[in-house]
């Protein structure tokens, strides 16, 4: 018979019509994101980066900008550059993150975010001080030790600097602040 | 009274695009007419140029990954595939199997995306509006799947050379059974919307027919070849990762006509969610990473690789001289080579089954412009 198949369509149709919507009314409601998305706001621990500018360097197109004083005032105890300048011109990040991988002290993490729109390109360059200011609400991408933790970015607690590395914190053991296990060294 | 005139009689030139709804992102065509035929067409690309091909030289090979995302936006994984597969045979770095089958999982899993975005614009084409929503609302399920693994919805530069960045989460396997058993059901319901639908017939059956060996001719592969009849499918043909061990048919048309190409991408989703169903039943615990450098150096050489996108055959072209950047990187990107068959197939069409041949060959401007 001519025209079943339309009415078998309409069949389709009519039983959707009946079903729950499976779209969500976004600025009210939001749909449950994994911790592992990799959005805006880095989170950047200011006391685990040493300056070694391997993010930077690791970025495929080159928008993170590092300025490093060598003279930090710890070149004679081994220890770490003084970053006078980090920024992260996010009008020209993809999200990628390979400047997380590349990090060796876990101190940049990417964000969870994805509402950063800004009225002037300027204002998408994240600046040191926006950095150092910025709950640290890390996503889980690329850091299995936050996974294990069950860290949940959206809503849940800050993380401490303590908590977002890998191991044991021991890197600079001669630095005030230092996290169990540093004293061994 | 009058000089005799000359009257040359011109064909009329009709141009479609680049801004057209229809064209699948900016594509142009310029389509001779002879009252409702099509006579001639000439697609115009370069469009969305970026030079990809340029910026890979340079690029590290663990960056270029990231390039390779923005080739086909619709099969980002597919594409990632195909470029570590060809850094690794160039390196000879042999992948763990649960990075392997991750891969594979994956892959199909975007494969269904790609052909889920297929059924639905190729209704919007031919001027059903339903089909997409569901279309659509499948494939976000999938996203949302490839969020939790990747850590993006669509750009997720998670296959790397030598493996895959991480492993999957915990819940990964419930999760993407869940996910599969909703759009086999999805799946499902275009088909029964679409497939035998009367109208949907008279437009697409007898449609830029085109036959075998024209179709091999043009360099057509993928989906649209098969339809014509001929059962290539790089997956059986030149098998790779572990495609070997999943059992999976390729779904072959008859006519190459529209509605073929169309007929052959619903049974495609069945037999990619089949072979992801494997994946996950097969999948052993092991490590997901070559141990190997971060930065990598290729020795000298130069390899070709291919593997099987939901769009046809990609082709990656390496030339390496010894650094750690790719002195030439080539793709040989199935939607650009699709569109040689553009022409025969729409010869003596009428002009409104323009719009209905073009979606059907399911071309991703991303990849032809590269």
């Amino acid at each position: 018979m001519y025209g079943l198949g339309v009415l078998k369509g309409f069949g389709v149709t009519l039983k959707n019509f009946a079903r729950k919507p499976f779209t969500v009314q976004y600025p009210e409601e939001r749909s449950v994101q994994h911790s592992r998305f990799r959005g805006q706001e880095f989170v950047w621990y200011e006391d685990r980066c040493t300056g070694c500018a391997s993010c930077a360097k690791y970025c495929p197109l080159g928008i993170i900008r590092i300025v490093t004083d060598p003279d930090g005032g710890h070149e004679q105890e081994g220890g770490d550059y003084k970053v006078e300048v980090f920024d992260i011109d996010q009008g020209r990040c993809m999200y990628c993150g390979l400047c997380v991988e590349a990090c060796p002290y876990d101190a940049l993490h990417m964000g969870s975010t994805f509402e950063g729109a800004q009225a002037r390109r300027e204002d998408l360059v994240i600046t040191m001080e926006v950095l150092k200011e910025r709950p640290k609400h890390p996503s889980t991408w690329f850091r299995p030790q936050l996974e294990r933790q069950e860290v949940d970015p959206f809503g849940g607690e800050p993380v401490e600097s303590g908590d977002a590395g890998r191991e044991a914190y021991r890197w600079h053991p001669k630095r005030p602040g230092d996290a169990p296990g540093g004293a061994e060294k | 009274m009058t000089t005799e005139a000359q009257h040359d009689t011109v064909d009329m030139m009709l141009n479609m695009g680049p801004q057209h709804p229809a064209t699948h992102g900016v594509f142009r065509m310029v389509l001779t007419i002879d009252g409702e035929r099509v006579i001639d067409v000439t697609p115009h690309i370069g469009y969305l140029h970026r030079g990809s091909e340029k910026l890979c030289e340079h690029e590290s090979y663990g960056q270029v990954v990231t390039l390779f995302d923005r080739l086909d936006y619709v099969a980002n994984l597919n594409n990632e595939l195909a470029f570590c597969r060809a850094a690794e045979r160039l390196m000879d770095i042999e992948v763990p199997e649960r990075a392997q089958y991750i891969r594979v999982a994956l892959c199909e899993l975007n494969r269904l995306a790609s052909h889920l975005l297929f059924l639905g614009t190729y209704a919007i084409d031919l001027g059903a509006m339903t089909p997409i929503m569901y279309g659509f609302r499948e494939r976000e399920r999938i996203q949302n799947l490839f969020e939790s693994v990747t850590g993006a919805r669509m750009m997720h530069n998670y296959i790397r050379i030598g493996g895959v960045k991480e492993d999957v989460p915990p819940d990964f396997v419930p999760r993407a059974r869940a996910v599969l058993k909703d759009v086999r059901k999805g799946v499902d319901e275009i088909d029964r919307l679409l497939t035998f639908n009367e109208v949907f017939l008279a437009r697409t059956k007898g449609v830029g027919v085109i036959d075998a060996a024209t179709a091999v001719s043009c360099g057509l592969t993928g989906p649209s070849l098969r339809a014509s009849g001929v059962a290539y499918d790089v997956r059986k043909d030149d098998p790779y990762e572990i495609y070997p061990y999943l059992g999976f048919e390729v779904p072959v048309g008859h006519d190459g006509d529209c509605w073929d190409r169309y007929y052959v991408r619903l049974l495609e989703c069945h037999q990619s969610i089949h072979m992801v169903t494997q994946c996950l039943d097969q999948m052993e615990p092991g490590p997901t990473m070559t141990q190997r450098r971060r930065i990598a150096r290729p020795p000298k050489g130069e390899v070709y690789v291919h593997c099987e996108n939901p769009r046809g055959d990609i082709g990656v072209f390496v030339v390496s001289d010894g650094t750690d950047k790719p002195y030439r990187v080539k793709v040989r990107p199935p939607s650009f080579c699709n569109l040689v068959a553009l022409r025969p197939m729409m010869r003596g069409a009428y002009i409104a089954d323009a719009v209905a041949i073009l979606g059907s060959i399911d071309i991703v401007l991303g990849e032809v412009d590269r």
